[in-house]
């Protein structure tokens, strides 16, 4: 008999300027990180409102994972700044309403960090798999 | 017992319509019940004599009826403020939701309000009257005959922890105007500090059992002064969250989430979305615990407190912390 072992799923969403080609730069550099973790390309972090990440979890991600540049480095100045406000207080309330903290994150990765990016995709994968399947936050009527 | 009374309420009113200041009044009319008061709109002073009431049970916030209320006629609409109603005001001011100069705000004071459900929880069904008596009240029933609680037992948990008596916004104030009163007002986190202090696991099952009886009335949003947008993403039958799927509990966070979210940095804290929750859900809880991780991470903040002021959430500094960072530290 086979046991099917469950990866879980990773959203990660990248922005254009910096993480993506991070994620890119990881790629032709040949570094591995998890199949599993799928990326949304946004133009810039600030572009993820809340409900992009609670409707990732909605739709069977496991845990969901934000990239954008550097503070201060945002192709449009200011956008990061916003994005640490705004998932500090939606991480903090997912944390308050019981949902497990280790499924959310934010992390800095700039163009040149393809090292980082693998390297970070594959500590978070590994942090969301020893949680688990996302119980707590699922939408059965999503799931096969 | 409110110490400013009705007929005193009226009387303004009356010389302010017959002056031609204003040409009509929003306030609180006695409903099917005593304790169902419900906001009106009054024409003629005949018309206030008539159906007009000031009582325990006028905890309605009147600012947000404003944003439509004040565009219906050129002339100025008067209306009756209590103090913590004053904060949504200048909010909605700020927003740009309504013009200041077609609103007349009388500053009424405020006693405390009661909060029906709470007294029902005491005393059962059939209430028919209620009267004070030093800090008891005396709740006349159908079924059981007179019934004694006390009135700090009554109080909805805006009022028990009040957050200051005094009006930010008025054009004239009736009544004494009471000094701010910090003490009662500290306690308003004590609900989120007993959340917090829990694990995990408690959390979950503690948010499960109250949102899972929300019945999506809506009523929650449709009251909130912080909530006007006129298009609502709750109100698209494309985002597959406008109604209720009794047998999900994602959608039911989903909502309760994107709704307190929405209003963070703006939320005044009225909590007028408790007091409306037929189901009663301390939705109070979501707001506090938005309104204290901003006071505790970028400042102190009271939307509200000032027209034009910027909300946190607008706002960065660069020295704000990462979330891993600003969650664990708000552990410590
Ligand atoms: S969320 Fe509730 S407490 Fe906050 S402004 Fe809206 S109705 Fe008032
Ligand atoms: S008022 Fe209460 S029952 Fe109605 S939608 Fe809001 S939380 Fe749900
Ligand atoms: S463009 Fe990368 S975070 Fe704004």
């Amino acid at each position: 008999m086979q046991i099917k072992v469950r990866k879980p799923l990773i959203v990660a969403f990248c922005c254009n300027w910096c993480s993506y080609a991070g994620a890119d730069l990881a790629g032709s550099n040949r570094l591995n990180y998890p199949a599993d973790v799928k990326i949304i390309r946004v133009p810039c972090s600030c572009r993820v409102n809340p409900t992009f990440v609670l409707r990732a979890f909605q739709r069977g991600a496991d845990g969901v994972i934000i990239c954008g540049c550097h503070p201060g480095d945002c192709h449009y100045t200011s956008g990061n700044y916003y994005t640490r406000r705004r998932m500090t207080l939606l991480f903090s309330m997912l944390d308050y309403l019981g949902i497990e903290r280790e499924r959310t994150r934010v992390e800095w990765v700039s163009a040149a960090e393809g090292a980082k990016f693998a390297a970070t995709m594959n500590e978070f994968a590994e942090q969301v798999a020893a949680l688990g399947e996302n119980r707590r936050l699922e939408d059965l009527r999503c799931k096969k | 017992m409110q110490k400013v009374t009705r007929d005193i309420l009226i009387d303004r009113a009356a010389e302010l319509l017959a002056s031609g200041m204003v040409n009509r009044v929003l306030g609180w009319r006695s409903g099917e019940f005593f304790y169902d008061v419900v906001p009106a709109v009054f024409r003629s002073e005949a018309d206030m004599r008539d159906g007009f009431v000031f009582d325990d049970f006028c905890g309605c916030n009147f600012s947000k009826y404003l944003v439509k209320e004040s565009a219906r006629s050129d002339g100025r609409i008067l209306v009756f403020l209590k103090p913590c109603d004053t904060y949504s005001y200048n909010q909605l001011l700020t927003e740009h939701r309504f013009d200041a100069e077609k609103t007349y705000v009388i500053g009424v004071p405020c006693d405390g309000m009661l909060d029906i459900g709470r007294i029902k929880e005491r005393v059962g069904e059939g209430v028919i009257g209620i009267e004070a008596e030093g800090d008891e009240l005396i709740v006349k029933t159908l079924y059981d005959g007179d019934k004694r609680m006390k009135r700090e037992d009554a109080l909805p948990d805006r009022c028990r922890h009040c957050k200051g008596k005094k009006h930010v916004a008025f054009d004239e104030l009736i009544g004494e105007e009471c000094e701010e009163n910090d003490e009662n007002a500290s306690g308003r986190f004590e609900g989120v500090a007993e959340l917090e202090a829990m694990t995990s696991e408690q959390r979950y099952f503690f948010w499960q059992n109250e949102l899972s009886r929300c019945i999506r009335c809506n009523a929650c949003r449709d009251v909130c002064p912080a909530c006007t947008c006129e298009k609502c993403v709750f109100d698209n039958p494309k985002s597959g969250v406008e109604n209720k799927a009794a047998s999900d509990s994602f959608e039911e966070k989903l909502f309760h989430i994107i709704r307190a979210f929405h209003v963070a940095g703006r939320c005044t804290d009225c909590g007028e979305c408790s007091r409306v929750c037929p189901q009663h859900i301390p939705l109070h809880l979501l707001n506090r615990k938005f309104i204290s991780d901003i006071n505790g991470l970028y400042g102190e903040y009271q939307a509200g407190e000032t027209v034009g002021s910027r909300s946190p959430m607008v706002d960065y500094s660069r020295a704000d912390l990462d979330p891993s960072e600003a969650i664990g530290k708000r552990e410590e």
